[in-house]
Protein backbone atom coordinates (compact mmCIF):
# COMPACT_ATOMS: atom_id res chain seq x y z
CA UNK A 1 0.00 0.00 0.00
CA UNK A 2 1.58 3.67 -0.79
CA UNK A 3 1.38 6.50 1.83
CA UNK A 4 -1.04 8.51 -0.15
CA UNK A 5 -3.81 5.81 -0.06
CA UNK A 6 -3.18 5.17 3.42
CA UNK A 7 -3.64 9.29 3.96
CA UNK A 8 -6.70 8.96 1.60
CA UNK A 9 -7.76 6.24 3.82
CA UNK A 10 -7.39 7.79 7.02
CA UNK A 11 -8.92 11.07 5.82
CA UNK A 12 -12.39 8.94 4.99
CA UNK A 13 -11.90 7.25 8.84
CA UNK A 14 -10.00 4.02 7.63
CA UNK A 15 -6.93 2.86 9.50
CA UNK A 16 -4.98 0.95 7.92
CA UNK A 17 -1.82 -0.92 9.33
CA UNK A 18 -0.02 -4.36 8.97
CA UNK A 19 0.15 -7.12 11.17
CA UNK A 20 3.84 -6.70 12.47
CA UNK A 21 2.89 -2.51 13.30
CA UNK A 22 0.16 -3.35 15.76
CA UNK A 23 1.83 -6.22 16.83
CA UNK A 24 4.36 -4.18 17.60
CA UNK A 25 2.01 -1.15 19.01
CA UNK A 26 0.28 -2.90 20.98
CA UNK A 27 3.61 -4.58 23.24
CA UNK A 28 5.72 -1.36 23.61
CA UNK A 29 2.56 0.30 25.27
CA UNK A 30 2.00 -2.23 27.63
CA UNK A 31 5.64 -3.47 29.14
CA UNK A 32 5.39 -4.41 32.64
CA UNK A 33 8.42 -3.74 34.78
CA UNK A 34 9.65 -6.22 37.22
CA UNK A 35 9.08 -5.33 40.82
CA UNK A 36 12.69 -5.60 41.96
CA UNK A 37 14.74 -3.39 43.40
CA UNK A 38 18.15 -3.55 44.56
CA UNK A 39 20.04 -0.01 45.79
CA UNK A 40 19.62 3.42 45.46
CA UNK A 41 18.40 3.42 41.74
CA UNK A 42 15.66 1.44 42.85
CA UNK A 43 14.26 4.60 44.44
CA UNK A 44 14.78 6.63 41.05
CA UNK A 45 12.42 3.87 39.83
CA UNK A 46 9.76 4.22 42.17
CA UNK A 47 9.91 8.09 42.19
CA UNK A 48 9.63 7.41 37.92
CA UNK A 49 6.75 5.31 38.78
CA UNK A 50 5.07 8.14 41.00
CA UNK A 51 2.94 11.36 39.77
CA UNK A 52 5.76 13.76 38.83
CA UNK A 53 7.37 11.39 36.46
CA UNK A 54 4.36 9.05 35.59
CA UNK A 55 5.64 5.97 33.92
CA UNK A 56 2.09 5.28 33.19
CA UNK A 57 2.34 7.54 30.18
CA UNK A 58 4.29 4.86 28.60
CA UNK A 59 1.97 2.17 29.66
CA UNK A 60 4.63 0.35 32.11
CA UNK A 61 2.82 1.59 35.52
CA UNK A 62 2.07 -2.01 36.19
CA UNK A 63 4.77 -3.43 38.36
CA UNK A 64 4.39 -7.00 38.94
CA UNK A 65 6.32 -8.73 41.60
CA UNK A 66 5.99 -11.98 40.46
CA UNK A 67 8.78 -12.63 37.70
CA UNK A 68 6.00 -14.63 35.83
CA UNK A 69 3.79 -11.62 35.00
CA UNK A 70 6.99 -9.25 34.14
CA UNK A 71 8.15 -8.31 30.39
CA UNK A 72 11.15 -6.04 31.64
CA UNK A 73 13.75 -6.09 34.15
CA UNK A 74 15.02 -3.19 35.34
CA UNK A 75 18.36 -3.70 36.95
CA UNK A 76 18.40 -1.06 39.86
CA UNK A 77 21.31 -0.61 41.75
CA UNK A 78 24.48 -2.69 42.76
CA UNK A 79 24.61 -6.79 41.68
CA UNK A 80 26.89 -8.09 44.49
CA UNK A 81 28.28 -11.16 43.52
CA UNK A 82 25.63 -12.96 46.36
CA UNK A 83 22.69 -11.61 44.55
CA UNK A 84 23.69 -11.98 41.02
CA UNK A 85 22.49 -15.72 40.88
CA UNK A 86 19.33 -14.40 42.22
CA UNK A 87 18.78 -11.61 39.47
CA UNK A 88 19.76 -13.99 36.89
CA UNK A 89 17.35 -16.81 38.28
CA UNK A 90 14.61 -14.12 37.99
CA UNK A 91 15.65 -13.63 34.53
CA UNK A 92 15.06 -17.08 33.85
CA UNK A 93 11.59 -17.00 35.49
CA UNK A 94 10.27 -14.47 33.08
CA UNK A 95 8.53 -15.06 30.00
CA UNK A 96 9.54 -13.99 26.69
CA UNK A 97 9.59 -11.78 24.50
CA UNK A 98 11.62 -10.25 27.63
CA UNK A 99 13.55 -6.90 28.25
CA UNK A 100 15.94 -6.04 30.44
CA UNK A 101 17.23 -2.16 31.57
CA UNK A 102 20.67 -1.94 33.09
CA UNK A 103 19.91 0.73 35.02
CA UNK A 104 22.79 3.17 36.99
CA UNK A 105 26.63 3.59 37.21
CA UNK A 106 26.77 -0.02 39.20
CA UNK A 107 24.55 -2.15 37.01
CA UNK A 108 26.39 -1.45 33.78
CA UNK A 109 29.51 -1.57 34.94
CA UNK A 110 30.08 -1.45 38.66
CA UNK A 111 30.36 1.68 39.07
CA UNK A 112 31.83 3.34 42.22
CA UNK A 113 32.15 0.18 43.97
CA UNK A 114 33.67 -1.29 41.25
CA UNK A 115 36.89 -2.06 43.36
CA UNK A 116 34.87 -3.44 45.87
CA UNK A 117 35.56 -7.29 45.93
CA UNK A 118 31.93 -8.27 46.40
CA UNK A 119 30.51 -6.39 43.51
CA UNK A 120 29.39 -7.73 39.79
CA UNK A 121 31.35 -5.21 37.47
CA UNK A 122 27.92 -4.98 34.91
CA UNK A 123 25.05 -7.35 35.01
CA UNK A 124 25.67 -7.67 31.19
CA UNK A 125 28.34 -10.51 31.96
CA UNK A 126 25.29 -12.94 32.57
CA UNK A 127 22.05 -11.33 31.15
CA UNK A 128 21.76 -10.06 27.54
CA UNK A 129 21.23 -6.16 28.36
CA UNK A 130 19.09 -3.88 26.10
CA UNK A 131 19.34 -0.40 27.31
CA UNK A 132 22.18 0.57 29.46
CA UNK A 133 21.49 3.97 31.80
CA UNK A 134 24.73 5.90 33.09
CA UNK A 135 24.14 8.02 35.98
CA UNK A 136 24.43 7.12 40.06
CA UNK A 137 21.58 7.08 40.30
CA UNK A 138 20.47 8.24 36.91
CA UNK A 139 17.26 10.79 36.99
CA UNK A 140 14.31 9.71 36.51
CA UNK A 141 14.02 11.62 33.05
CA UNK A 142 16.84 9.28 32.03
CA UNK A 143 15.10 6.18 32.98
CA UNK A 144 12.08 7.53 31.19
CA UNK A 145 14.96 7.89 27.98
CA UNK A 146 15.60 4.50 28.22
CA UNK A 147 12.31 3.21 28.18
CA UNK A 148 11.29 5.17 24.90
CA UNK A 149 14.59 4.24 23.84
CA UNK A 150 13.24 0.31 24.39
CA UNK A 151 10.18 1.52 23.07
CA UNK A 152 12.19 2.16 19.91
CA UNK A 153 13.64 -1.18 19.73
CA UNK A 154 10.43 -2.93 19.78
CA UNK A 155 8.86 -1.04 17.42
CA UNK A 156 11.66 -1.98 15.16
CA UNK A 157 11.06 -5.85 15.48
CA UNK A 158 10.52 -7.69 12.29
CA UNK A 159 8.22 -10.67 13.08
CA UNK A 160 9.17 -12.81 10.18
CA UNK A 161 12.83 -13.13 8.15
CA UNK A 162 16.25 -13.49 9.20
CA UNK A 163 16.69 -9.85 11.27
CA UNK A 164 13.96 -11.80 13.86
CA UNK A 165 14.45 -10.74 17.40
CA UNK A 166 15.81 -13.02 20.30
CA UNK A 167 12.73 -14.55 21.32
CA UNK A 168 11.11 -15.58 17.51
CA UNK A 169 14.21 -17.29 16.94
CA UNK A 170 14.09 -21.26 18.09
CA UNK A 171 17.65 -21.81 18.70
CA UNK A 172 18.31 -18.99 20.58
CA UNK A 173 18.01 -19.41 24.28
CA UNK A 174 15.67 -18.17 26.42
CA UNK A 175 17.17 -19.47 29.97
CA UNK A 176 21.10 -18.71 31.07
CA UNK A 177 22.93 -20.44 32.83
CA UNK A 178 22.87 -19.23 36.75
CA UNK A 179 26.40 -18.50 38.12
CA UNK A 180 27.27 -20.65 41.43
CA UNK A 181 28.05 -18.12 44.93
CA UNK A 182 31.54 -20.36 45.00
CA UNK A 183 34.08 -20.17 48.21
CA UNK A 184 35.98 -16.90 46.46
CA UNK A 185 34.31 -15.39 43.39
CA UNK A 186 31.24 -16.73 41.12
CA UNK A 187 31.69 -19.29 39.06
CA UNK A 188 31.84 -18.79 35.97
CA UNK A 189 32.48 -15.52 36.40
CA UNK A 190 30.78 -14.37 32.97
CA UNK A 191 28.70 -15.78 30.30
CA UNK A 192 30.67 -15.92 27.09
CA UNK A 193 27.85 -16.19 25.13
CA UNK A 194 26.08 -12.40 26.03
CA UNK A 195 30.07 -10.90 27.04
CA UNK A 196 33.22 -11.07 26.03
CA UNK A 197 36.18 -8.32 27.55
CA UNK A 198 36.22 -5.39 25.66
CA UNK A 199 39.15 -5.16 22.64
CA UNK A 200 40.80 -2.25 22.20
CA UNK A 201 41.86 -0.95 19.10
CA UNK A 202 44.14 1.62 17.99
CA UNK A 203 42.60 3.53 14.77
CA UNK A 204 45.20 4.77 12.37
CA UNK B 1 -7.70 -6.49 68.09
CA UNK B 2 -8.37 -9.57 69.64
CA UNK B 3 -5.59 -11.92 71.43
CA UNK B 4 -4.34 -14.54 69.25
CA UNK B 5 -4.80 -17.85 71.07
CA UNK B 6 -1.38 -18.25 70.77
CA UNK B 7 1.36 -18.72 73.76
CA UNK B 8 4.23 -17.32 71.38
CA UNK B 9 7.71 -18.75 71.90
CA UNK B 10 10.91 -16.17 72.77
CA UNK B 11 14.25 -16.41 71.15
CA UNK B 12 15.30 -17.76 74.42
CA UNK B 13 13.45 -20.49 74.93
CA UNK B 14 12.93 -21.72 71.46
CA UNK B 15 10.48 -23.32 69.78
CA UNK B 16 9.15 -27.27 69.79
CA UNK B 17 8.36 -29.19 66.75
CA UNK B 18 5.92 -30.77 68.85
CA UNK B 19 2.35 -31.63 67.59
CA UNK B 20 -0.30 -30.28 69.83
CA UNK B 21 -3.22 -33.08 70.31
CA UNK B 22 -5.72 -32.91 67.98
CA UNK B 23 -3.69 -31.17 65.67
CA UNK B 24 -2.48 -32.36 62.45
CA UNK B 25 0.76 -30.42 60.04
CA UNK B 26 4.03 -29.77 60.35
CA UNK B 27 6.05 -26.45 60.12
CA UNK B 28 6.58 -24.82 57.24
CA UNK B 29 9.57 -22.99 56.62
CA UNK B 30 9.77 -20.43 54.20
CA UNK B 31 12.44 -17.79 52.49
CA UNK B 32 11.11 -14.25 52.72
CA UNK B 33 13.27 -12.76 49.87
CA UNK B 34 15.92 -11.40 48.94
CA UNK B 35 13.35 -10.96 45.85
CA UNK B 36 10.31 -9.59 47.51
CA UNK B 37 7.75 -6.58 47.36
CA UNK B 38 8.03 -5.92 50.91
CA UNK B 39 11.39 -6.51 51.88
CA UNK B 40 12.65 -2.75 51.04
CA UNK B 41 15.41 -4.14 48.84
CA UNK B 42 17.05 -7.32 49.03
CA UNK B 43 17.07 -8.37 52.49
CA UNK B 44 15.81 -12.14 53.23
CA UNK B 45 14.07 -13.65 56.06
CA UNK B 46 13.72 -17.48 56.60
CA UNK B 47 10.64 -17.52 58.43
CA UNK B 48 9.24 -20.98 60.19
CA UNK B 49 5.68 -20.71 60.31
CA UNK B 50 3.31 -23.00 62.15
CA UNK B 51 -0.09 -22.46 60.09
CA UNK B 52 0.14 -18.94 59.52
CA UNK B 53 2.17 -17.99 63.11
CA UNK B 54 5.88 -17.42 62.99
CA UNK B 55 8.00 -19.60 65.07
CA UNK B 56 11.01 -18.80 64.07
CA UNK B 57 12.72 -15.69 61.98
CA UNK B 58 16.31 -15.64 60.40
CA UNK B 59 17.46 -12.50 59.04
CA UNK B 60 20.00 -13.42 56.27
CA UNK B 61 22.37 -10.03 55.15
CA UNK B 62 24.89 -9.53 53.05
CA UNK B 63 22.56 -9.14 49.60
CA UNK B 64 24.24 -5.39 49.26
CA UNK B 65 27.72 -5.78 50.53
CA UNK B 66 29.06 -3.44 48.61
CA UNK B 67 32.76 -2.90 50.72
CA UNK B 68 31.91 0.58 51.59
CA UNK B 69 34.58 0.07 54.82
CA UNK B 70 37.06 -1.10 52.87
CA UNK B 71 36.43 1.00 49.93
CA UNK B 72 37.32 4.19 52.20
CA UNK B 73 40.47 2.44 54.06
CA UNK B 74 42.07 3.09 50.29
CA UNK B 75 40.81 6.13 49.46
CA UNK B 76 41.45 9.63 50.90
CA UNK B 77 39.33 10.84 53.74
CA UNK B 78 37.54 13.52 51.59
CA UNK B 79 36.66 10.80 49.17
CA UNK B 80 35.03 8.67 51.43
CA UNK B 81 32.45 11.46 51.67
CA UNK B 82 29.95 10.23 48.30
CA UNK B 83 30.42 6.98 49.75
CA UNK B 84 28.18 7.88 52.87
CA UNK B 85 25.69 9.17 50.48
CA UNK B 86 24.91 6.01 49.28
CA UNK B 87 25.04 4.36 52.73
CA UNK B 88 21.36 5.44 53.50
CA UNK B 89 20.75 6.31 50.17
CA UNK B 90 17.27 8.23 51.51
CA UNK B 91 19.33 10.17 53.64
CA UNK B 92 22.65 11.42 52.19
CA UNK B 93 22.76 14.56 53.87
CA UNK B 94 23.00 13.46 57.36
CA UNK B 95 25.00 10.64 56.50
CA UNK B 96 27.25 13.33 55.20
CA UNK B 97 26.82 14.90 58.69
CA UNK B 98 27.70 12.25 60.38
CA UNK B 99 30.89 11.42 58.62
CA UNK B 100 31.95 15.60 58.27
CA UNK B 101 31.29 15.48 62.42
CA UNK B 102 33.43 12.50 63.22
CA UNK B 103 36.37 13.54 61.23
CA UNK B 104 36.18 16.92 62.67
CA UNK B 105 36.40 14.98 66.44
CA UNK B 106 39.42 13.95 65.10
CA UNK B 107 41.29 16.57 63.69
CA UNK B 108 39.92 19.46 66.09
CA UNK B 109 37.90 21.17 62.98
CA UNK B 110 35.31 23.78 63.88
CA UNK B 111 32.91 24.08 61.51
CA UNK B 112 31.40 28.13 60.91
CA UNK B 113 28.60 29.28 62.12
CA UNK B 114 26.94 29.71 58.67
CA UNK B 115 27.44 26.25 58.11
CA UNK B 116 26.24 24.35 60.95
CA UNK B 117 22.74 26.45 60.68
CA UNK B 118 22.92 24.84 56.95
CA UNK B 119 23.84 21.60 58.28
CA UNK B 120 20.44 21.76 60.73
CA UNK B 121 18.32 22.97 58.04
CA UNK B 122 19.49 20.20 55.26
CA UNK B 123 19.72 17.45 57.82
CA UNK B 124 16.14 18.19 59.46
CA UNK B 125 14.60 18.52 55.58
CA UNK B 126 15.96 15.04 55.28
CA UNK B 127 14.37 13.46 58.06
CA UNK B 128 10.83 15.01 56.81
CA UNK B 129 11.61 13.38 53.81
CA UNK B 130 12.78 9.85 55.11
CA UNK B 131 9.64 9.63 57.83
CA UNK B 132 6.89 10.71 54.87
CA UNK B 133 8.42 8.27 52.73
CA UNK B 134 8.85 5.27 55.60
CA UNK B 135 5.16 5.95 56.24
CA UNK B 136 4.52 5.48 52.75
CA UNK B 137 6.11 2.49 52.41
CA UNK B 138 4.80 1.38 55.84
CA UNK B 139 0.82 1.61 54.38
CA UNK B 140 1.68 0.28 51.12
CA UNK B 141 2.87 -3.14 52.89
CA UNK B 142 -0.43 -2.79 54.71
CA UNK B 143 -2.29 -2.96 51.17
CA UNK B 144 -3.12 0.62 50.73
CA UNK B 145 -1.29 0.74 47.33
CA UNK B 146 0.05 3.85 45.77
CA UNK B 147 -2.12 6.54 47.09
CA UNK B 148 -0.30 7.60 50.15
CA UNK B 149 3.05 6.94 48.73
CA UNK B 150 2.34 9.38 45.51
CA UNK B 151 1.64 11.86 48.11
CA UNK B 152 4.63 10.94 49.75
CA UNK B 153 6.90 10.79 47.16
CA UNK B 154 5.38 14.25 45.99
CA UNK B 155 6.51 16.09 48.75
CA UNK B 156 9.96 14.35 48.53
CA UNK B 157 10.64 15.48 45.08
CA UNK B 158 10.25 19.26 46.66
CA UNK B 159 12.83 18.57 48.82
CA UNK B 160 14.73 17.11 46.50
CA UNK B 161 14.57 20.11 44.30
CA UNK B 162 15.84 22.28 47.12
CA UNK B 163 19.07 19.76 47.66
CA UNK B 164 19.06 19.70 43.63
CA UNK B 165 19.10 23.82 44.02
CA UNK B 166 21.53 23.18 47.04
CA UNK B 167 24.10 20.52 45.65
CA UNK B 168 23.40 19.76 41.90
CA UNK B 169 22.22 16.57 42.32
CA UNK B 170 18.93 15.16 43.47
CA UNK B 171 19.84 11.90 45.64
CA UNK B 172 23.28 11.80 46.20
CA UNK B 173 24.09 15.19 47.55
CA UNK B 174 27.88 14.93 48.79
CA UNK B 175 27.36 18.79 50.32
CA UNK B 176 29.28 18.73 53.59
CA UNK B 177 32.61 19.15 53.96
CA UNK B 178 35.22 19.71 56.69
CA UNK B 179 34.36 22.25 58.60
CA UNK B 180 31.74 23.45 56.82
CA UNK B 181 29.63 23.23 53.65
CA UNK B 182 30.25 22.85 49.81
CA UNK B 183 29.38 25.65 48.73
CA UNK B 184 26.25 28.54 49.96
CA UNK B 185 22.42 28.80 49.69
CA UNK B 186 21.46 29.87 45.95
CA UNK B 187 19.51 33.22 46.14
CA UNK B 188 16.01 32.99 47.14
CA UNK B 189 16.51 29.08 48.49
CA UNK B 190 15.60 30.19 51.97
CA UNK B 191 12.12 31.72 50.21
CA UNK B 192 11.57 29.14 48.69
CA UNK B 193 11.93 26.59 51.98
CA UNK B 194 9.71 28.93 53.38
CA UNK B 195 7.08 28.15 51.18
CA UNK B 196 7.57 24.44 51.03
CA UNK B 197 7.52 24.51 55.08
CA UNK B 198 4.19 26.20 54.80
CA UNK B 199 3.03 23.58 52.25
CA UNK B 200 4.37 20.45 54.20
CA UNK B 201 2.55 21.51 57.09
CA UNK B 202 -1.09 21.29 55.35
CA UNK B 203 0.30 18.08 53.68
CA UNK B 204 0.72 16.55 57.19
CA UNK B 205 -2.79 17.44 58.09
CA UNK B 206 -4.30 16.19 55.43
CA UNK B 207 -1.19 12.89 55.51
CA UNK B 208 -2.68 12.54 59.41
CA UNK B 209 -6.35 12.56 58.10
CA UNK B 210 -6.05 9.99 55.64
CA UNK B 211 -4.26 7.66 58.27
CA UNK B 212 -3.90 7.98 61.69
CA UNK B 213 -7.98 7.81 62.46
CA UNK B 214 -8.28 5.03 59.87
CA UNK B 215 -9.52 1.91 61.51
CA UNK B 216 -7.83 -0.68 58.88
CA UNK B 217 -4.57 1.19 59.98
CA UNK B 218 -5.50 1.52 63.36
CA UNK B 219 -6.18 -3.03 63.04
CA UNK B 220 -3.03 -3.83 61.27
CA UNK B 221 -1.21 -1.69 63.61
CA UNK B 222 -1.79 -1.45 67.57
CA UNK B 223 -0.41 -4.31 69.32
CA UNK B 224 1.59 -5.59 66.46
CA UNK B 225 5.18 -6.48 67.19
CA UNK B 226 5.26 -4.68 70.48
CA UNK B 227 9.13 -4.28 71.37
CA UNK B 228 9.77 -3.78 75.50
CA UNK B 229 12.12 -0.66 76.76
CA UNK B 230 14.15 -3.09 78.51
CA UNK B 231 14.63 -4.84 75.38
CA UNK B 232 15.09 -2.46 73.21
CA UNK B 233 17.84 -0.86 75.43
CA UNK B 234 19.91 -3.81 75.72
CA UNK B 235 19.99 -4.46 72.17
CA UNK B 236 21.09 -1.14 71.55
CA UNK B 237 18.09 -0.18 69.61
CA UNK B 238 17.70 3.52 68.65
CA UNK B 239 16.53 6.60 67.44
CA UNK B 240 12.39 6.48 66.49
CA UNK B 241 11.88 3.14 67.47
CA UNK B 242 13.63 3.29 70.78
CA UNK B 243 11.43 6.30 71.70
CA UNK B 244 8.62 4.70 70.50
CA UNK B 245 9.06 2.29 73.60
CA UNK B 246 9.52 5.40 75.70
CA UNK B 247 12.77 5.80 76.33
CA UNK B 248 13.37 9.44 75.88
CA UNK B 249 16.85 9.42 74.08
CA UNK B 250 17.82 11.23 71.76
CA UNK B 251 21.23 12.37 70.70
CA UNK B 252 20.12 15.90 69.54
CA UNK B 253 19.45 16.40 73.05
CA UNK B 254 21.86 14.06 74.81
CA UNK B 255 25.29 15.31 72.68
CA UNK B 256 24.24 18.29 71.76
CA UNK B 257 26.14 17.98 68.46
CA UNK B 258 26.21 20.92 65.78
CA UNK B 259 23.70 23.78 67.44
CA UNK B 260 21.11 21.69 68.31
CA UNK B 261 21.44 23.17 72.55
CA UNK B 262 20.08 26.26 70.40
CA UNK B 263 16.48 25.00 69.47
CA UNK B 264 13.34 24.73 71.03
CA UNK B 265 12.29 21.20 70.16
CA UNK B 266 10.47 18.33 71.98
CA UNK B 267 10.78 14.52 71.66
CA UNK B 268 7.90 12.38 71.30
CA UNK B 269 7.73 9.35 73.03
CA UNK B 270 5.70 6.20 72.79
CA UNK B 271 3.75 4.46 75.19
CA UNK B 272 3.13 0.91 73.96
CA UNK B 273 6.04 0.66 71.65
CA UNK B 274 3.94 -0.98 68.94
CA UNK B 275 3.57 -0.48 64.60
CA UNK B 276 1.53 2.39 65.80
CA UNK B 277 3.78 3.90 68.22
CA UNK B 278 6.55 3.76 65.55
CA UNK B 279 3.82 5.44 62.75
CA UNK B 280 2.89 7.99 65.26
CA UNK B 281 6.51 9.12 66.65
CA UNK B 282 7.30 9.54 62.72
CA UNK B 283 4.45 12.06 62.35
CA UNK B 284 5.17 14.00 65.48
CA UNK B 285 9.20 14.12 65.10
CA UNK B 286 7.98 15.52 61.68
CA UNK B 287 5.88 18.15 63.43
CA UNK B 288 9.04 19.12 65.49
CA UNK B 289 11.48 18.93 62.65
CA UNK B 290 8.89 21.57 61.50
CA UNK B 291 9.62 23.82 64.65
CA UNK B 292 13.67 23.55 64.08
CA UNK B 293 13.51 24.36 60.69
CA UNK B 294 11.65 27.51 61.21
CA UNK B 295 14.08 28.45 64.26
CA UNK B 296 16.93 27.64 61.75
CA UNK B 297 16.08 29.70 58.91
CA UNK B 298 15.21 32.47 61.15
CA UNK B 299 18.41 32.89 62.70
CA UNK B 300 20.73 31.67 60.01
CA UNK B 301 23.80 34.44 60.45
CA UNK B 302 25.67 35.40 57.73
CA UNK B 303 29.34 34.87 57.82
CA UNK B 304 31.92 32.17 55.60
CA UNK B 305 30.77 29.04 54.48
CA UNK B 306 33.49 26.77 55.29
CA UNK B 307 36.32 27.05 57.88
CA UNK B 308 39.12 29.17 55.98
CA UNK B 309 41.86 26.89 58.19
CA UNK B 310 40.26 23.46 57.04
CA UNK B 311 42.06 21.52 54.20
CA UNK B 312 40.89 20.07 51.32
CA UNK B 313 43.55 18.53 49.26
CA UNK B 314 46.23 17.01 51.39
CA UNK B 315 44.40 16.29 54.37
CA UNK B 316 46.02 14.33 57.22
CA UNK B 317 44.77 14.27 60.69
CA UNK B 318 47.31 13.41 63.25
CA UNK B 319 47.32 9.82 64.83
CA UNK B 320 44.36 9.22 66.84
CA UNK B 321 40.74 7.66 67.23
CA UNK B 322 37.28 9.56 67.23
CA UNK B 323 33.59 8.04 67.05
CA UNK B 324 31.35 11.25 65.84
CA UNK B 325 27.48 10.29 66.08
CA UNK B 326 24.52 12.00 65.25
CA UNK B 327 20.82 11.64 65.20
CA UNK B 328 20.32 10.17 61.90
CA UNK B 329 16.33 9.67 60.92
CA UNK B 330 16.96 5.78 61.59
CA UNK B 331 18.98 6.63 64.75
CA UNK B 332 22.06 6.81 66.31
CA UNK B 333 24.33 6.66 62.71
CA UNK B 334 27.94 6.57 64.04
CA UNK B 335 31.64 6.78 62.43
CA UNK B 336 34.47 5.44 64.43
CA UNK B 337 37.45 6.29 62.69
CA UNK B 338 41.50 5.76 63.09
CA UNK B 339 44.26 7.73 62.04
CA UNK B 340 47.73 6.92 61.26
CA UNK B 341 48.86 10.11 60.24
CA UNK B 342 48.12 9.18 56.42
CA UNK B 343 46.26 10.47 53.72
CA UNK B 344 43.36 7.87 53.88
CA UNK B 345 41.80 6.50 57.28
CA UNK B 346 43.50 3.43 58.73
CA UNK B 347 40.53 2.23 59.93
CA UNK B 348 36.73 2.85 59.32
CA UNK B 349 33.94 1.50 60.42
CA UNK B 350 30.18 2.85 60.40
CA UNK B 351 27.42 1.96 63.00
CA UNK B 352 24.63 1.57 60.85
CA UNK B 353 21.35 2.57 62.86
CA UNK B 354 19.24 -0.05 60.67
CA UNK B 355 21.48 -3.08 60.89
CA UNK B 356 21.41 -2.80 65.08
CA UNK B 357 17.86 -1.60 64.94
CA UNK B 358 16.86 -4.84 63.01
CA UNK B 359 18.01 -7.46 65.26
CA UNK B 360 15.37 -7.13 67.23
CA UNK B 361 13.32 -8.45 64.87
CA UNK B 362 12.98 -11.68 65.50
CA UNK B 363 11.72 -10.87 68.75
CA UNK B 364 8.88 -8.58 67.51
CA UNK B 365 7.32 -11.28 65.19
CA UNK B 366 7.23 -14.41 67.12
CA UNK B 367 3.67 -15.38 67.19
CA UNK B 368 2.27 -12.89 64.75
CA UNK B 369 1.02 -13.81 61.37
CA UNK B 370 2.90 -13.53 57.93
CA UNK B 371 1.40 -10.59 57.19
CA UNK B 372 2.02 -9.29 60.00
CA UNK B 373 6.13 -9.81 59.69
CA UNK B 374 5.62 -7.63 56.53
CA UNK B 375 4.38 -4.47 58.96
CA UNK B 376 6.69 -4.80 61.45
CA UNK B 377 9.66 -4.83 59.42
CA UNK B 378 7.87 -1.56 57.18
CA UNK B 379 7.83 0.00 60.78
CA UNK B 380 11.63 -0.73 61.84
CA UNK B 381 12.58 1.33 58.85
CA UNK B 382 15.82 -0.33 57.53
CA UNK B 383 17.88 0.60 54.15
CA UNK B 384 19.75 -2.38 52.89
CA UNK B 385 22.35 0.11 51.84
CA UNK B 386 23.19 0.69 55.36
CA UNK B 387 22.36 -2.92 57.18
CA UNK B 388 24.79 -4.50 54.66
CA UNK B 389 27.03 -1.77 53.17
Amino acid sequence: MTEGLHGELQKHGVFTTTLEGIHNWGRRNSVWPLQFGLACCAIEMIATSMARYDLARFGAEVFRPSPRQADLMIVAGTVTKKMAPQVVRLYNQMPEPKYVIAMGACAISGGPFKQGYNVLKGIDRFLPVDVHIPGCPPRPEALLHAFMTLQRQIDRQKLTGDERPRHLRAEAPSEYPVPQFGKKDLTPGKNAAVWSPPVSTRSG
Amino acid sequence: MPVPEFDPPTAATGYSLKQREGEEGELLEISMGPHHPSTHGVFRMDVALEGERVVRLKPVFGYLHRNHEKIAEEVTWLSSMPYTDRLDYFNSMTNNWAYALSVETLAGIEPTERAEYIRVIVAELTRLLNHTCLIGFLVMDMGALGTPLMYAFREREKILDLFEALSGSRMMCNYLRFGGCRCDLPADWLTEMNRFLGEFDRFLDDYEKLLTGNEILQARTQQVGSLPAELAISAGVSGPMLRASGVGYDIRKVDRYGIYDRFDFRVPLGEVGDVYDRYMIRILEMRESLGILRQAARDLPEGPIVNSKARLRGFRPKPGEAYGRIEAPKGELGFYLISDGSPQPYRYRVRPPSLVNLTVLEDMCLGHTVADVVVILGSVDIVLGEVDR
